[in-house]
């Protein structure tokens, strides 16, 4: 199954991986990172499909996108 | 150039000695007086033959003096000799580009053959850029090394001086001619050597094979960092204080009058001097070459009874650094004109005879 | 696991100073991505502006210059001269490459200088404040448009890229988008390509990239995507101009 890992301590809230994937698997954090801001937190419960919607939109570079 | 004398403008000597200087860069626009320099190199440079370790010799006809200078920067920051000319106008609009050259610690050669101003002035010749040239010109703490040349040869020779102390010290050099010197023509004797090849610059961008990449800038914003980049600056220019002063002098070991004056203005003061010697009077002179750093030594004279005569093409401008040198150790006389008069030399004499 | 995303060696691993949304760091990306796709990283001299990028080289880990101002392509054309067989691009904002630089460019491209141009277009000044830029469109409100660009009072947007289309020294333009993911792909096909022009000797190339700019358009990071497909494309539209 593919996966997304998120450098939460880069990430700086924007929500646009959030907007941008289509299994609604991205979500807005209620903890802060080390810049005090909102991060993301990805919930792989539901099948992320590998289709780097979110790292594409990203304007950080900090999702990695992993695939069998 | 088989030849080793030749017969050249002031403008062309110079073009001709950042040639063999191994100039590879040059990019300017056209401005009156210094219009020989940019036809000389436009014909020449690009022919002149390979340098070392450069592509090729490169004119551009840029689009403005802000474009040429800041051309400048990039080639200079790639690693080339780099040079670009212009008169006083023109020069003020390249001020932008040599506070960067400075602030980015960039080698290169500028060129002011001076004309009349403020504003458009006229094209006459005139000294009247001198504090731009010596106080910075451009934003920030800097200094510019200056050599003023008073003849053909010496313009030829100061250029390819300019070029070594550009590199040597990592900075920009100016050279103060006016429009008398640039439209001159003398025998210039040519150097024997060919084309210098300029030292390896590790600092240059040039792609970062097998090293971390290089980064031409002038920008400091993490707190102290420009403070600390800025002291370095100074220690540079101390050193350059110390080290690259330069003048001529004549005459100062029995002078009661001592005149002061630069570029063209020395070679009308050396005809004075020569009458008034013929007749007896005991005149000196001290020439600036380079007027930044300003050649302080040449006015550590123990005789207190000695007067200086400035003399120059301007209200009184380097009149400034020679009061600081003296001091008020003596007395500091001027005499200047500025607006398209030259002082003659009989100008020059009836003042010497009210002050001796 | 295989990684299918991730970090090339020409974006250094750091946190940029931008601000969330900001389209210049996936702008910064696609460049580092298209040297890293070409293997050029070696020989890549980038040109940064002033303006938000004036750190760029704090991001990009080859070769770069600073530039006043809007002079980034008369520095480039003084790198390229000197190193024409090293690649050599400027990154430039629209007030510097359309206001204060407009000269410049435009002399650059009408020489044909083998060079590319990775042109951001974000219709305001970011670092400075939000005030009006050449590409503000017209009612756009900022700093020093409180009620908006009028015609009468501030002219009408700058469309550079149209203008530029029409010197022969110019081999390629094309307006690309960040405003989603398939239009970000199509954006970073298009620096590849200006980088590809220039490796071939083919002349001037530029991208311009409508970029969002949520800070000083007032919007959130995806409503100013949003706005940059629903009225800023109307006034800049998307493709190949050249």
């Amino acid at each position: 199954m593919p996966k997304i890992i998120i450098n939460q301590d880069k990430c700086k809230g924007c929500l646009l991986c959030v907007n941008f994937c289509p299994k609604g698997l991205i979500k807005k954090s209620t903890k802060l990172n080390k810049q005090g801001l909102n991060f993301v937190e990805v919930d792989l419960k539901d099948n992320c499909i590998g289709c780097m919607q979110c790292a594409i939109i990203c304007p950080d570079c900090c999702i990695e996108v992993y695939k069998e | 150039m088989a030849k080793t004398k030749v017969l050249l403008s002031g403008n062309e000597a110079i073009a001709q000695g950042a040639i063999q200087a191994g100039c590879t860069f040059y990019a300017g626009y056209p401005i009156t007086p210094q219009n020989e320099l940019i036809a000389y190199m436009a014909k020449y440079l690009p022919a002149s033959g390979a340098v070392k370790g450069q592509a090729a010799r490169v004119f551009i006809q840029a689009e403005s003096e802000l474009a040429a200078i800041n051309m400048v920067y990039g080639a200079s920051a790639a690693g080339a000799r780099a040079m670009t000319s212009s008169s006083s106008p023109g020069i003020s609009l390249k001020q932008e580009g040599i506070s960067y050259l400075a602030g980015s610690q960039l080698p290169a050669v500028i060129v002011n053959i001076m004309r009349g101003g403020p504003g458009l002035g006229n094209i006459a010749p005139a000294q009247s850029d001198y504090f731009q040239a010596t106080r910075g010109g451009g934003h920030g703490d800097y200094h510019v090394i200056v050599l003023a040349p008073a003849s053909a040869q010496e313009a030829y020779d100061l250029t390819q001086s300019g070029f070594d102390l550009a590199d040597k010290y990592r900075t920009p050099v100016m050279i103060l001619g006016d429009g008398v010197l640039g439209q001159m023509m003398e025998p210039v004797k040519l150097s024997s050597r060919k084309i210098k090849t300029p030292p390896v610059k590790s600092w240059a961008l040039c792609g970062c094979a097998g090293r971390k990449p290089n980064i031409a800038k002038s920008f400091f914003l993490r707190e102290g960092a420009l403070e600390e980049f800025n002291l370095k600056l100074q220690k540079n220019y101390q050193i350059i204080q110390q080290k690259e002063q330069r003048f001529e002098g004549l005459f100062l070991s029995d002078a009661k009058v001592i005149l002061v004056a630069y570029g063209t203005m020395a070679r009308i003061a050396k005809s004075a001097i020569s009458q008034l010697r013929n007749a007896g009077k005991q005149v000196g002179l001290i020439r600036p070459i380079s007027l930044w750093p300003f050649p302080e030594r040449a006015f550590q004279i123990k005789n207190n009874r000695v007067k200086y005569l400035v003399l120059e093409l301007s209200y009184g401008q380097m009149l400034q650094d020679v009061r600081l040198a003296v001091n008020g150790r003596q007395q500091v006389e001027f005499l200047g004109r500025s607006g398209g008069g030259i002082l003659s030399q009989e100008q020059i004499i009836d003042k010497v005879k009210k002050i001796l | 696991m295989e990684k299918i995303f991730k970090r090339g060696e020409s974006l250094y691993d750091v946190a940029t100073h931008y601000c969330p949304g900001c389209g210049h760091g996936i702008a910064h990306r696609l460049v580092a991505e298209a040297v890293d796709s070409l293997g050029i990283r070696e020989k890549t001299i980038g040109v940064a502006p002033v303006g938000c990028a004036v750190v760029a080289y704090d991001y990009w880990n080859f070769d770069c210059s600073e530039a006043a101002h809007g002079r980034a392509l008369a520095v480039a054309t003084g790198i390229k001269r000197v190193h024409p067989e090293k690649v050599v691009f400027t990154y430039q904002g629209d007030g510097d490459l359309a206001a204060i630089g407009t000269n410049e460019t435009i002399h650059a491209a009408n020489r044909g200088e083998n060079l590319s141009v990775v042109f951001i277009n974000n219709a305001v000044y970011g670092m400075t404040g939000g005030q009006l830029a050449p590409t503000t469109l017209l009612g756009q409100k900022t700093a020093t448009s409180i009620e908006g660009r009028t015609k009468k009072a501030h002219g009408y947007p700058l469309k550079i890229s149209e203008m530029l289309a029409l010197l022969p020294g110019v081999c390629y333009i094309e307006r690309v988008s960040l405003e989603n993911p398939q239009e970000v792909l199509k954006a970073k096909r298009a620096i590849k390509q200006a980088f590809e022009n220039q490796i071939n000797n083919l002349g001037f190339s530029l991208v311009e990239v409508l970029s969002p700019c949520p800070t000083y358009w007032g919007l959130s990071p995806k409503e100013s995507l949003d706005w940059i497909k629903l009225v800023m494309r109307k006034e800049f539209p998307l493709g190949r101009i050249k």
